[in-house]
């Protein structure tokens, strides 16, 4: 879900005072001393692997969205509002509001009581070894690489926004990650992300109340935008009765079925990278609230996301412009505007919390990636695969060496793309190959008593597969798109939506068909696993306002009532 | 353990003093050219200062003598 630039124009934007200096360093050093705090805390595997399943709903809450609130997340979306307007909230509201809430009232208590370490672990329980290593082999490679990538890109804003060489960029940034989560594990990882989660906000808000102030107000800020680009700029729905009449060139048909109802879905539910923090929670009522606690904040992300890009479009004196147009002729990309933003509004003191909330939000990202790659490795590759007899020690000495060595590989990563840049499509397009499928294979195993073993494995395959054949397909014929997406009037944001839609159509058909064609599984086999055999344990008598499913109320109205304000 | 909204509080607090702190100074000998927009509105020293105020909420609330 991440949209990276990848800017190419060395040039500089702001310059650090020492007071901006400061705050940087004194963000280094707080990091570093919370790993040192928690590596005593961090012994047994339980400890290190899951933080000892000891969260509270708000800090499982706030470390599942900031391990998904990167930088690069940041920058882009905010590029992608000045691009294509308003159109760029979706993702945050209908692209995930739904998602997080399904995964907290119906998914999470399967994941909880099944006392699963990873959603690899979950299929190895539902659908056996096969689709275990599947999913697990594919996620560790996909996540360490995805990591490496945003390294990359990381170091280049930091080259472009502040003039840091990008080696020093690399090997600070990832060196103090590679510490911090090798001595206090999952917990240490949470904990600096509910710190990034704040420094993000304190950081990053100023711009929408400062910009709104100099717009004069939402009201005239529309106004704006519709002189310097369109109306359709404004409106969230208005325009997406057919290709042609949104910027984007995307039908509403796409982004309620193929991002909201596939795509958000498989990244909120499945993603082990967002879902280990919500399996840390400490009981099963803080497990169903804390996804509702960050669907809260999610709703609220785009006022430090979208806004400033709205913001840039209608203030900024000079017109941002494509990357490549950037690259051939000079100027500041679409991808630059927050950080324009910044420049624009932030004093010394403000720049560096500015500077700090960028950097925070690529630590807590690439935490995120290393510490679901270590417990996915060490506990659905190398404990079932490669020595299954080792005592709970050994697999969490196993645990801190593959935080270093995941570091390390991201790294390689990192360099190699800076030599070869293309390697940053292909890895990018990685991620849509498996999360579609992925969700068909969980979902229908969650709510489908009948699916096999063969069925899960058989449709995560293929649904997988499918989607790797159409990527390739658009890649070699880009004028495919219109038989993926079905409108010659398609653009390229669209493929994504429609491609995730079919792959898991494919992978539901799959597991249906070679389900029924094969023997069922036991009932007793799937105890804990499946509705219908599992009682869903309560989350006690609580009164009305501490209940998840009140929350998830409150949230559902909440996104109709922007969805229609901003329609 | 220390809370994590210890930790919280300690970065909110530092970072809004030195922000409140370089406003001020700002405030007293303001630059011959600010180089930002709405420079008038002083955003380091009131930004600074709810920073500050919550963090200041947050390590006395969370301290870990009240915690323990």
């Amino acid at each position: 879900m991440t949209s990276l630039p990848a800017i190419t124009v060395p040039t500089r934007l702001v310059h650090l005072s020492p007071v901006d200096v400061v705050i940087v360093v004194f963000y280094f050093v707080l990091v570093l001393s919370i790993g040192l705090y928690l590596k005593g805390r961090a012994n047994t595997g339980e400890d290190f692997f899951m933080a000892g399943r000891e969260m509270t709903a708000w800090v499982a809450g706030l470390s599942f969205l900031s391990a998904n609130l990167g930088a690069l997340e940041l920058m882009g979306w905010a590029g992608s509002a000045y691009q294509y307007g308003i159109l760029a909230t979706h993702p945050y509201w209908i692209g995930a509001i739904p998602a997080m809430l399904f995964l907290a009232l119906v998914m999470m208590p399967f994941y909880y009581i099944s006392k699963t370490h990873s959603v690899p672990g979950y299929l190895k329980l539902r659908f056996g070894e096969p689709s275990r290593a599947l999913s697990a082999i594919s996620f560790a490679f996909m996540t360490v690489l995805m990591s490496g990538v945003n390294m990359f890109a990381m170091a280049k804003v930091m080259q472009i926004v502040l003039g840091w060489d990008i080696n020093f960029s690399i090997w600070v940034s990832s060196l103090t990650v590679a510490i911090y989560v090798a001595l206090g594990g999952l917990r240490s990882a949470i904990f600096n992300e509910v710190l990034q989660f704040f420094l993000i906000w304190a950081g990053a808000l100023l711009i929408p109340i400062l910009g709104l102030y100099e717009a004069g107000g939402w009201t005239n800020l529309k106004l704006q935008i519709t002189q310097r680009a369109s109306e359709q700029y404004v409106h969230l729905w208005s325009g997406l009765g057919s290709f042609t009449t949104n910027p984007m060139g995307i039908h509403w048909t796409g982004i309620v079925f193929g991002l909201g109802a596939i795509l958000a879905m498989g990244y909120w539910t499945t993603d082990f990278l967002v879902v280990q923090r919500i399996l840390a929670a400490k009981d099963i009522r803080s497990a169903e609230m804390a996804p509702i606690i960050g669907a809260g904040f999610k709703m609220m992300v785009p006022f430090i996301v979208v806004l400033p890009g709205l913001l840039g479009l209608a203030l900024l004196p000079e017109k941002l412009v494509p990357e490549s147009v950037a690259a051939a002729a000079g100027g500041h990309s679409y991808n630059e505007v927050l950080p324009l933003m910044l420049a624009r509004y932030c004093d010394p003191g403000l720049l560096g919390l500015g500077v700090t909330a960028l950097i925070a939000g690529f630590m807590s990202g690439m935490a995120g990636n290393v510490s679901a790659f270590t417990t996915v490795w060490t506990y659905d590759i190398y404990r079932p695969l490669i020595n299954s007899k080792g005592s709970d020690h050994h697999y969490v000495n196993v645990g801190r060496s593959t935080t270093i060595i995941g570091v390390l590989i991201s790294v390689g990563t990192a360099y190699l793309v800076m030599q070869f840049a293309s390697i940053m499509d292909y890895v990018q397009a990685l991620f849509s190959f498996f999360i579609a499928p992925l969700f068909g294979t969980v979902i229908l195993g969650m709510l489908w008593r009948r699916a096999t073993s063969a069925g899960g494995f058989w449709g995560l395959l293929l649904g997988t597969l499918s989607s790797i054949s159409m990527w390739a397909w658009v890649k070699v014929d880009p004028s495919a798109l219109r038989y993926v997406a079905l409108s010659p009037h398609a653009k390229a944001l669209a493929q994504d939506m429609y491609q995730a839609l079919w792959s898991f159509s494919v992978c539901v058909v799959v597991t249906v068909v070679v389900s029924l064609a094969t023997k069922p599984m036991p009932g007793g086999e799937l105890t804990g696993l499946v509705y219908g055999l599992t009682e869903v344990p309560s989350v006690g008598d609580v009164p009305l306002y501490q209940k998840p499913l009140f929350w998830a109320a409150v949230v559902i109205v909440v996104f109709f009532a922007l969805n229609i304000v901003f329609w | 353990m220390i809370s994590i909204w210890f930790f919280v509080g300690i970065s909110l607090a530092v970072n809004g003093a030195l922000i409140f702190a370089a406003g001020i100074y700002q405030l007293v000998s303001p630059p011959a050219n600010p180089g930002v927009a709405l420079f008038n509105l002083h955003a380091n020293v009131w930004w600074g200062a709810v920073l500050l105020v919550s963090g200041l909420i947050y390590c006395f609330r969370f301290a870990p003598r009240r915690q323990s």
